[in-house]
């Protein structure tokens, strides 16, 4: 891992205030919306080598949730931005 | 006494009277310990990966299934990855019903894979003791030693007074978790981890399977919804089964057939201080930390913790999770503060989603898979061996493999032995 994660609220902090909750893009499904969805949703994951995007907390900072893409090869981290700004949800 | 020293082909076997006989001729004559065939147009099966598990799948293939038109293509050198960058630990001190009788299945293996591959592996008995620190703790302990005994496996609850006279430089009065005593298995250990890799390597070879190295596989070919052969870095293979044992690139080979699985990959790293006069004995756990420790016969101290806990291809980690080792490593061992450490690595883990491995089929007919053993691969490698084979033969799961399927998440039939979720970087 990068050394400093870039936050868009409290600058670049050291990367051991924040906390790593993994995959950005799974989408929380509707609640009637099947097995197989919720299944997908809770076990499946995307594993990328190279660049993947992953729901990071800050949570010795801000504690906003961001979005970071990293690449998982070389650990460079390419941005950093506020979920709520991306309009996902977890 | 040719008869006597060769095994019926070029090479040889090993034993005392063979190493006495080639030190005589001046240790000219050995032969490598296995071949660097070219591959063959077409195999009966192909296994992705020459790790632990890819090469003793082969092997048991051989030996116990009689299928010997088999190749392991593994994309750096035999003993590259995690089987030759783990703690060397083997035990088999599990809870849950899925996964004690698989793992007592290997720990019987071990104990007698040196004569059966006819190799020194320098397989060490030496005692697992996972130290317990609260009453809470020691209850636990208590259960799952008692879910060992039912599973007919070894276990001792030790107190207090007898870890203190085994292992007296504990921090037995560390002032927040002091030390209550231990759960031991007497018959947990360590196994010389290169010496795994290269045992089942010539073991497979010699039997006829076909080691490949330097060989990635960067495409599966499929024709009418079956597996028909793979593109590697040396040209088309074709084969009739196809079997995934790529550890933390499972994902990797995974996404060629576009099937998404319960896995992240991730780095775990482990370290060797420098050579010192024996003083610990056997393998220790802290309880209160992540931290496992054993002393090698080079004297070097073998230790490691958690996974670094981020999505991870790279084989090496990060500084903040070495000072967290070596904080729980001094919180066990005092003395450890002044030891010196003399190097540290990676391994890419396969995390899977309940902390335990799937060896399975996959809804494509003819591929297989064995991936998931996030980072308790090492102790399984022979009964992930001998069940991945059986499953590849047979086309049915052995019986002590049969929990480790891949649509238990789908069915909640998780084999969750830390009770932590579905959350892969917390097993």
């Amino acid at each position: 891992m990068a050394s400093l994660i870039a936050c868009p609220h409290c600058g670049p902090r050291p990367k051991e205030e924040f906390t790593v909750r993994g995959d950005a893009g799974i989408t929380r499904p509707e609640p009637d919306a099947g097995a197989d969805a919720w299944h997908a949703y809770v076990y499946l994951r995307d594993n990328p080598r190279g660049r993947h995007r992953e729901h990071w907390h800050h949570t010795s900072g801000c504690r906003r949730w961001l979005i970071v893409e990293r690449d998982t090869v070389t650990h460079a981290i390419y941005s950093a931005v506020d979920a709520a700004a991306t309009g996902e949800t977890a | 006494m040719m008869a006597i020293c060769f095994h019926g082909d070029p090479i040889m076997r090993y034993s005392a009277f063979s190493v006495f006989l080639n030190a005589l001729r001046g240790n000219r004559t050995w032969q490598p310990a296995w071949r660097s065939p070219v591959p063959k147009t077409h195999y009966d099966v192909i296994i992705i990966g020459g790790g632990g598990h890819g090469l003793a799948t082969a092997y048991y293939l051989a030996k116990e299934f009689g299928i010997t038109n088999v190749a392991v293509l593994e994309k750096g050198y035999v003993g590259s990855g995690n089987v030759g960058r783990n703690t060397t630990i083997i035990r088999s001190n599990y809870l849950l019903e899925g996964n004690n009788p698989f793992y007592e299945l290997s720990m019987k293996l071990w104990e007698g894979l040196e004569q059966d591959f006819n190799f020194n592996a320098m397989v060490s008995q030496r005692g697992v003791l996972n130290l317990y620190h609260s009453d809470a703790q020691r209850d636990a302990y208590t259960r799952r030693g008692n879910a060992m005994r039912l599973h007919g496996v070894d276990a001792d609850l030790l107190d207090r007074n007898t870890v203190r006279q085994m292992l007296p430089f504990l921090d037995f009065d560390n002032a927040r978790f002091p030390i209550q005593g231990a759960l031991m298995q007497k018959r947990g250990g360590t196994v010389r981890h290169d010496a795994v890799a290269w045992g089942y390597a010539r073991g497979a070879d010699m039997r006829g399977v076909d080691i490949i190295q330097n060989c990635e596989v960067t495409g599966i070919r499929r024709e009418n919804g079956r597996i028909s052969g793979v593109e590697t870095s040396q040209g088309f293979i074709g084969c009739g089964k196809l079997a995934m044992a790529a550890a933390g690139n499972s994902t990797t080979v995974a996404d060629m057939v576009d099937m998404k699985l319960p896995i992240e990959s991730h780095v775990l790293q482990a370290f060797v201080s420098e050579g010192l006069k024996p003083f610990i004995d056997n393998v220790v756990t802290f309880g209160a930390g992540h931290f496992y420790v054993s002393q090698s016969d080079k004297g070097g101290l073998v230790f490691g913790g958690d996974i670094d806990g981020y999505n991870s291809y790279a084989q090496r980690g990060n500084l903040a999770t070495v000072e967290h080792v070596a904080e729980a490593g001094v919180a066990m061992i005092p003395a450890l503060s002044r030891v010196r450490v003399l190097r540290s690595w990676g391994g890419i883990m396969d995390m899977s989603m309940d902390g335990s491995p799937i060896i399975d089929r996959t809804p494509i007919d003819n591929l297989y898979l064995n991936a998931g053993w996030c980072y308790g691969g090492f102790k399984a490698t022979p009964a992930s061996g001998f069940c991945y084979a059986h499953l590849i033969a047979k086309n049915e799961p052995h019986e002590t493999g049969r929990a480790f399927r891949l649509d238990r998440f789908a069915r909640g039939r998780m084999i969750d032995e830390k009770g932590v979720g579905a959350q892969p970087n917390l097993h």
